[in-house]
């Protein structure tokens, strides 16, 4: 048996941080059938058990060894709403495939991969019409259309509620569109999901903010919606607050992303404008600040740096994101902490000032924690700098709804069973609940919650 | 959609529009403020409620035509519809237990301002109006902010309409003949509200300004809003858009209004040339 995995066509490094196309090109049949050929068939698959959504790997892994496609789209299916999104950004290295027993003495099989490959086979080839199912009579619902939202929506559909999902920005699908970029997640996939929900007869109402527009108390009691989710995601940006960080050219990575992706701002057709820089910094080490690393060289940038104040070790980012984005040319710089940000006489950023850090010992956690090395500061001269700490989720659900308990980072209070919070009638799940996490978690809070929802109303 | 049900034009470069938008309007309040893109490709711009009809479900922006995308507005009639229009969003001005006010309020800011003017004055609560245009033929709505004002000292740069002074003289003077108000509110110019601000902190007059810095989603997830207020930083689409003028930090806000300038320029010449013919504006 091999003990490598097929590898993955990508547009070339030098030519795609040019361009914002999709830089994994994805399986042909026959790789896709030679890296099933691979899977050992465990009986006790451990993949399984790394999977959030508990998607029987081996199952439709074998179907397609069996060059049966649309089968393997099925078993998928049965577990996972958004199988082309999740085979693109999951972190697979620490889920399923991390825990893959062929990865012990090389590498393990390449399940997101193949998962895209089935995902993507099977919206090619599909001429399945959509049906919607007979109404129920019951109406819910759903706050954000991020993919705890659309799974929520989807799912009810499909028992046959009448589902209403309220987004506040004028285009559907959360993170998925304002954040992730167009080079690691087309739009059109997203796009092609929404579409789906719509035909299972799901209104989508864009601009439209609850909280503002709307309270969800007026969502139950005068409008008639029986049950409420609340999928409202992570949105609110951190900063470091360090003196500078108010100049211009400073972005949180929210800001800089939901420029370029939500309102195109690399296009020319674009009015919505964004400042091409020449060196940019990116701080933080997650998805998110490679993604705005990336971006950033798209943009035409010289230099690109990610400013992480821990080791490659600890770095959160998904691993194939960080080999990415340093084959286009973005440099890690890593044990090093911003403490300032400079500015010209015009007020633009013009460096970043840091200090070098070392890891000390373990904590009680194990983790070996971050100390400055004395004397050790410089200044990294850039004429941007883009933040990506994290963020946590926007208060605005909290501060508009009476009741609504949430935790002390913000978290919205869930009963974990149920997805049910501290008012009848609402639910609510993924980021909003959780923090920043992943699409595959969001998206198993909001098929969760639907669950939850249909035994409330039935 | 978001159908333009009639539009005016104030002076030379401003324009009111009154936009079919019920879920807006059902509950709008002065202060508040919408975000709209007029097509496709637009940019996100944020505009002050200038008012709004429950009834006819309607909602009122007044916009100078100084930007491609309020260019690209203005070129827009009646009977056409915007791509989006979101609201309303942000706080409502606080006018609870008022009763001596003065609004100083300058240019285009006039327009925003005279909704707050009106809202206190049905209040029973005293207004004094200080408007400042650079010119005659830039004042907007005089008749109605007089109407509502139990003074109105109007003043302009070049000495043709009302007194020639700045509004911050005109306030000073004001501030200086004793007048004691509750709250100066000022609307306008960045460097305008900044000025107002310091003369209000000489006579210790609690002093609200209604910041509008450069937005996109209007809901707090960007933080490019973001201004120092008392240190602290704030989100103005969330927390604002009206603060404690005493305490905003207005030269910062001054510089990151004009992050975007060089692109502004650009967009701004290429709109013109499209939308209003060349050598128009
Ligand atoms: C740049 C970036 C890269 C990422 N990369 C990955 C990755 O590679 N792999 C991975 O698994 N995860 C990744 N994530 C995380 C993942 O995208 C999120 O965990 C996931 O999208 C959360 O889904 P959600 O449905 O809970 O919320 P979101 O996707 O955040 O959607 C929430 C939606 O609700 C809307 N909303 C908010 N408030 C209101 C309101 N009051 N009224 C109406 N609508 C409202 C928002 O506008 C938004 O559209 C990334 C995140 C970012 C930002
Ligand atoms: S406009 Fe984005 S946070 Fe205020």
């Amino acid at each position: 048996m091999k003990k490598t995995r097929q590898p993955m066509p990508e547009q070339e490094a030098q030519v795609r941080r040019h361009n914002f196309d999709e830089v994994a090109l994805g399986y042909t049949p026959e790789m896709a059938v030679l890296e099933a050929e691979r899977c050992l068939q465990c009986k006790n698959p451990l993949c399984v058990a790394g999977c959030p959504v508990g998607i029987d790997i081996p199952g439709f892994i074998q179907k397609v060894k069996l060059g049966e496609f649309e089968e393997a789209f099925r078993i998928i299916d049965a577990q996972s709403s958004l199988p082309a999104v999740c085979g693109r950004v999951c972190p697979q290295e620490s889920q399923c495939e991390g825990k893959c027993i062929c990865g012990v003495k090389g590498e393990p099989i390449a399940i997101g991969r193949l998962e895209r490959f089935v995902a993507d086979t099977h919206y090619a080839q599909s001429t399945e019409k959509i049906v919607p199912p007979t109404p129920n009579g019951h109406k819910v619902a759903v706050i954000g259309s991020g993919p705890a939202g659309l799974t929520c929506a989807g799912e009810l559909a499909r028992r046959g509620y009448e589902v209403t999902v309220f987004e506040a920005l004028h285009k559907a699908g959360g993170v998925l569109v304002y954040g992730i970029p167009e080079f690691r997640l087309p739009k059109r996939i997203v796009e092609r999901e929404i579409e789906q929900l719509r035909a299972l007869g799901v209104k989508i109402e864009v601009n439209t903010v609850i909280g503002k527009t709307y309270s969800v108390e007026e969502l139950m009691k005068e409008m008639g919606f029986e049950a409420v989710f609340i999928g409202t995601g992570a949105g609110l940006p951190r900063f470091l607050e360090i003196e500078g960080e108010n100049l211009k050219g400073v972005y949180s990575a929210n800001e800089f992303l939901t420029r370029i992706n939500l309102m195109k701002a690399y296009r020319e057709d674009s009015s919505t404008p964004v400042l091409h820089a020449r060196r940019v910094a990116v701080v933080g080490g997650g998805n998110v600040a490679m993604d705005a690393a990336r971006s950033a060289l798209r943009l035409g940038a010289e230099k690109v740096y990610i400013v992480y104040r821990r080791s490659l070790e600890e770095l959160p980012a998904r691993r194939e994101e960080v080999e990415h984005a340093v084959q286009e040319g973005v440099e890690l710089m890593l044990l090093n902490n911003p403490v300032k940000v400079l500015g010209d006489d015009k007020g633009f950023v013009k460096a970043l000032r840091c200090v070098r850090m070392e890891l000390g010992e373990p904590d009680a956690s194990g983790r070996r924690a971050p100390k400055e090395i004395p004397d050790s500061e410089f200044d990294l001269e850039c004429d941007s700098v883009i933040i990506a700490i994290g963020t946590s989720p926007n208060p605005l659900m909290k501060n508009t709804t009476k009741g609504l308990e949430v935790n002390r980072r913000g978290g919205i209070v869930v009963a974990e069973q149920t997805g049910k919070t501290s008012l009848e009638g609402v639910y609510a799940g993924g980021d909003a609940v959780m923090g920043a996490a992943t699409v595959i978690l969001a998206m198993g809070a909001g098929k969760n919650a639907a669950a939850s929802i249909d035994r409330f109303l039935s | 959609m978001y159908r333009i049900l009639e539009k005016e034009q104030l002076n030379a470069s401003v324009f009111r529009m009154v936009i079919e938008a019920p879920s807006v309007a059902r509950k709008a309040e002065a202060g508040q403020f919408i975000i709209l893109r007029t097509d496709e490709n637009g940019e996100r711009i944020p505009l002050t409620v200038a008012d709004y009809d429950r009834e006819r479900g309607s909602v009122t922006i007044v916009f100078s035509a100084v930007g491609a995308t309020t260019i690209r507005l203005s070129s827009m009639s009646q009977g056409e519809s915007l791509q989006d229009f979101v609201g309303p969003l942000g706080t409502p001005t606080e006018t609870e237990g008022l009763s001596r006010v003065c609004i100083v309020s300058g240019g285009v800011g006039a327009a925003i301002a005279y909704p707050v003017a009106k809202k206190l004055a049905s209040m029973g609560c005293c207004v004094h109006s200080v408007v400042g245009f650079r010119s005659r033929e830039l004042v907007v709505l005089e008749k109605e902010f007089e109407a509502v004002s139990d003074r109105f000292l109007p003043c302009s740069d070049d000495g043709t309409w009302g007194e020639k002074a700045l509004v911050t003289n005109v306030l000073q003077g004001l501030l200086e003949a004793g007048e004691k108000y509750d709250r100066v509110i000022t609307i306008g110019p960045l460097p305008m509200m900044k000025y107002v601000s310091l003369v209000t902190k000489r006579f210790s007059v609690p002093t609200v300004a209604s910041m509008n810095p450069i937005m996109i989603d209007g809901t707090g997830m960007c933080g490019g809003c973001r201004l120092t207020v008392g240190g602290v930083t704030k989100f103005a689409c969330v927390d604002g858009p009206e603060f404690d003028a005493h305490l905003v930090d207005f030269d910062e806000a001054i510089a990151r209004s004009s992050t975007y300038r060089e692109f502004e320029g650009h967009a701004r010449e290429q709109a013109c040339n499209l939308f209003l013919g060349e050598g128009n504006v």
